[in-house]
């Protein structure tokens, strides 16, 4: 269990919100929603539509396409926004590799969130980034 | 009644205990004993009602029952236009909520929603040791593998499965300086005494709207302030929000008559004399704002009284610090520990679109009591469930009929699913279960279907189709009076399923 302070604390030292405030974080802090999921439990589902965008306060998910394991994600990772972006369902699914500690933001609460903490999208969009030239850099 | 009547339950052994005397409670021991499974059922009150007896402050409560709706009170599809109701098997106990409203709101009064609760409990004879206080527990070796010891104030109790449905009524306060200063939700006074005073209120979610809403006649001046905004039911289209009943000072804030709304961090609580000095932060831009209050209440929420569970390893999470359970409402990380009444929220299912079950409101969590007593049954006491059959030229009209009125889908939107499995004996009905059970869990050829809310104001239903160890999602087309008995409907869902069901008509 995290108090409300210890997920500002939380998310203070995450690079996707290392700009903002504390009165900003407390506001973001208040904005999502505090979810755990048990070791081998889904988060996301492939093809399955409404899905949201989750950031990882502990624990270790597993990125799972037709059954095969392809990546994991740890803390102060995030995964969702891309099927939250592009408004498609997820082409992964997510599962917790050990118990997951996370926030969830809804998918229709992404987009007033982003354009509220412009610095948290310019963030996002580093990180996007530095996973393409990753995936690209994997391909070649 | 006899004296041995009036106390049941002494303290012994019993394969389940039961923990709560409210809603949640109070339906789940009325499964229990309907499906024969032998339990004790146990409550620190002296009556039924759990926070009912006490709570909405304002004495009124914020889920409704229409008495006079489309339906049979004896019905299940009544169910449906009766959020306050115990679910019953027999048509003399259902409903029973319309019978105690006195017709002055479709809201019940705190005490009419006490005296329906009552009132079923003595109608089906739901039998409760009142009285009696969980203080601890323990585990220990049995005879058949480990045993809770559930410690109360009459002696102790040792079971195979717990269920704790001790509600989520616990007053929480933030650790904001000076807050100690400040009075809870809990210890709000009459109304009266706030006659001509400032009253400041931190929280803005139903609770601190409701103080609001029934302060604003007595009150000089309210303000309301928390970090992030505040979301009203009928803008995000779900129970996540501020309910409409509390929606005037909304409107009075928006036109600028002596309520104000702010999105602030609460720095610091002083007092100097009889006022209170409140330190603000706005969220906005860090700027500071100072303020000055005769009162401040704090409507910051409220916990679960787990007491020492989580030393026994219940994972708990959120500021009410809700266990983490399964599909299933079973402590996610301690087997054998359940959950019922307004804990199961801690079970918040797939939540798509950011939509909530309503698992927290009686509406919602009396249908996961009646899945976890069949559930137990199921995998603890080998009871068979009852598979029917369905035809398959019935299907369209059986799911179609279940969409448009199935009490299950509508209260427990995109959480609870009627279920019908394809195996080699044709389509069967599983009955209803959790969806994200019927997604993880299942194997074999299924259909899913759910009633769904998209958050921008649509609502229809979905049918997952399960086929050769693929889940596919199908959307049904919405409907402006939200019938989806039509034949466009039935077409629709005729082609979904054609692949799937042979001879479907
Ligand atoms: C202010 C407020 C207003 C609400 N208004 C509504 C509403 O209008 N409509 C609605 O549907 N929902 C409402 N809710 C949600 C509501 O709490 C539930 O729907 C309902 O009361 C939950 O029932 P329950 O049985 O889970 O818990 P409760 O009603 O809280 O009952 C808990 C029971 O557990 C017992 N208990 C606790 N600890 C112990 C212990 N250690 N030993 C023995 N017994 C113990 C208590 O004595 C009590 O009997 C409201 C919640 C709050 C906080």
């Amino acid at each position: 269990m995290a108090t409300r302070d210890e997920i500002v604390e939380s998310l203070a030292g995450m690079t996707l919100f290392a700009d903002l405030s504390a009165p900003q974080l407390q506001g973001v802090a208040g904005r999502m929603d505090e979810a755990f999921f048990a070791d081998g439990e889904r988060i996301l589902r492939q093809g399955l539509t409404g899905s949201g965008f989750y950031v990882i306060l502990d624990g270790e998910v597993g990125v799972v396409v037709d059954g095969r394991q392809i990546n994991t994600l740890g803390r102060g990772e995030f995964f969702g926004e891309i099927s939250i972006l592009l408004q498609k369902p997820p082409v992964a699914d997510i599962v917790a590799l050990r118990p997951m500690r996370c926030l969830v933001l809804a998918g229709p609460a992404v987009e007033p969130f982003l354009l509220d903490h412009p610095r948290v999208m310019y963030r996002m969009l580093q990180a996007l980034g530095r996973r393409l030239t990753g995936a690209n850099r994997a391909r070649s | 009644m006899s004296a041995a009547d009036e106390r049941p339950f002494p303290p012994g052994d019993y394969p389940v205990v039961v923990v709560g005397s409210g809603p949640g409670a109070i339906q789940l021991s009325y499964e229990l004993e309907r499906l024969g499974i032998d339990h004790a059922t146990i409550s620190a009150d002296e009556a039924p009602g759990g926070m009912f007896r006490r709570w909405p402050f304002f004495q009124r409560l914020l889920s409704w029952t229409k008495p006079y709706a489309p339906e049979e009170r004896t019905t299940r599809a009544f169910e449906r236009w009766d959020w306050n109701s115990m679910i019953a098997e027999r048509p003399e106990h259902r409903a029973l909520q319309a019978e105690y409203m006195d017709g002055t709101s479709d809201f019940p009064s705190r005490p009419e929603m006490e005296q329906s609760l009552t009132a079923f409990t003595e109608r089906t004879g739901t039998r409760i040791r009142y009285g009696c206080r969980w203080t601890a527990t323990r585990r220990e070796p049995g005879p058949d593998g480990d045993r809770f010891v559930v410690e109360t104030t009459d002696g102790e109790y040792r079971c195979r499965i717990a269920i704790v449905a001790v509600g989520v009524a616990e007053p929480w306060s933030p650790s904001t300086p000076g807050i100690e200063l400040t009075a809870h939700y809990a210890d709000t006074r009459s109304a009266e005494t706030y006659a001509g005073k400032r009253v400041f209120i931190i929280g803005k979610q139903n609770s601190g709207f409701e103080l609001a809403s029934g302060l604003l006649q007595w009150a000089a001046r309210i303000t309301l302030a928390s970090p992030s905004p505040a979301r009203l039911s009928v803008v995000v289209n779900s129970l996540n929000g501020v309910r409409a009943r509390y929606v005037q000072p909304f409107e009075d804030s928006a036109l600028g008559f002596g309520v104000d709304i702010l999105n602030a961090s609460i720095e610091r609580i002083t007092r100097s004399g009889n006022a209170f000095h409140v330190d603000l932060r706005q969220t906005v831009d860090g700027s500071a704002l100072m303020l000055e209050a005769d009162e401040v209440i704090s409507a910051t929420g409220f916990t679960c009284p787990l007491l020492d569970l989580p030393e026994l390893g219940v994972a708990t999470f959120g500021q009410a610090k809700l266990p983490a359970q399964t599909a299933f409402w079973e402590s996610a990380t301690v087997p054998g520990i359940y959950f019922a009444g307004t804990i199961t929220q801690g079970a918040a299912g797939l939540k798509k679109h950011g939509m909530p079950a309503f698992s927290g409101a009686v509406q919602g969590h009396r249908y996961n009591a009646r899945i976890l007593a069949r559930h137990l049954g199921e995998r603890h006491f080998g009871m068979d469930r009852d598979r029917p059959a369905i035809r398959p030229r019935d299907l369209l009209d059986y799911l179609l009929d279940e969409a448009t009125g199935g009490p299950e889908l509508w209260h427990q939107k995109g959480y609870l699913a009627r279920v019908v499995s394809l195996g080699s004996d044709g389509p069967r009905d599983e009955g209803i279960l959790p969806l994200t059970h019927a997604l993880d869990d299942g194997d074999g050829d299924s259909l899913i279907l759910t009633v769904e809310a998209d958050g921008a104001g649509a609502i229809y239903p979905v049918l997952y189709v399960r086929h050769d160890g693929r889940t596919e999602e199908h959307a049904l087309d919405s409907h402006p009076l939200l019938d989806f008995r039509t034949t466009a409907h039935r077409r629709q869902l005729a082609d979904m399923l054609k692949r799937v069901v042979p001879g479907v008509a």
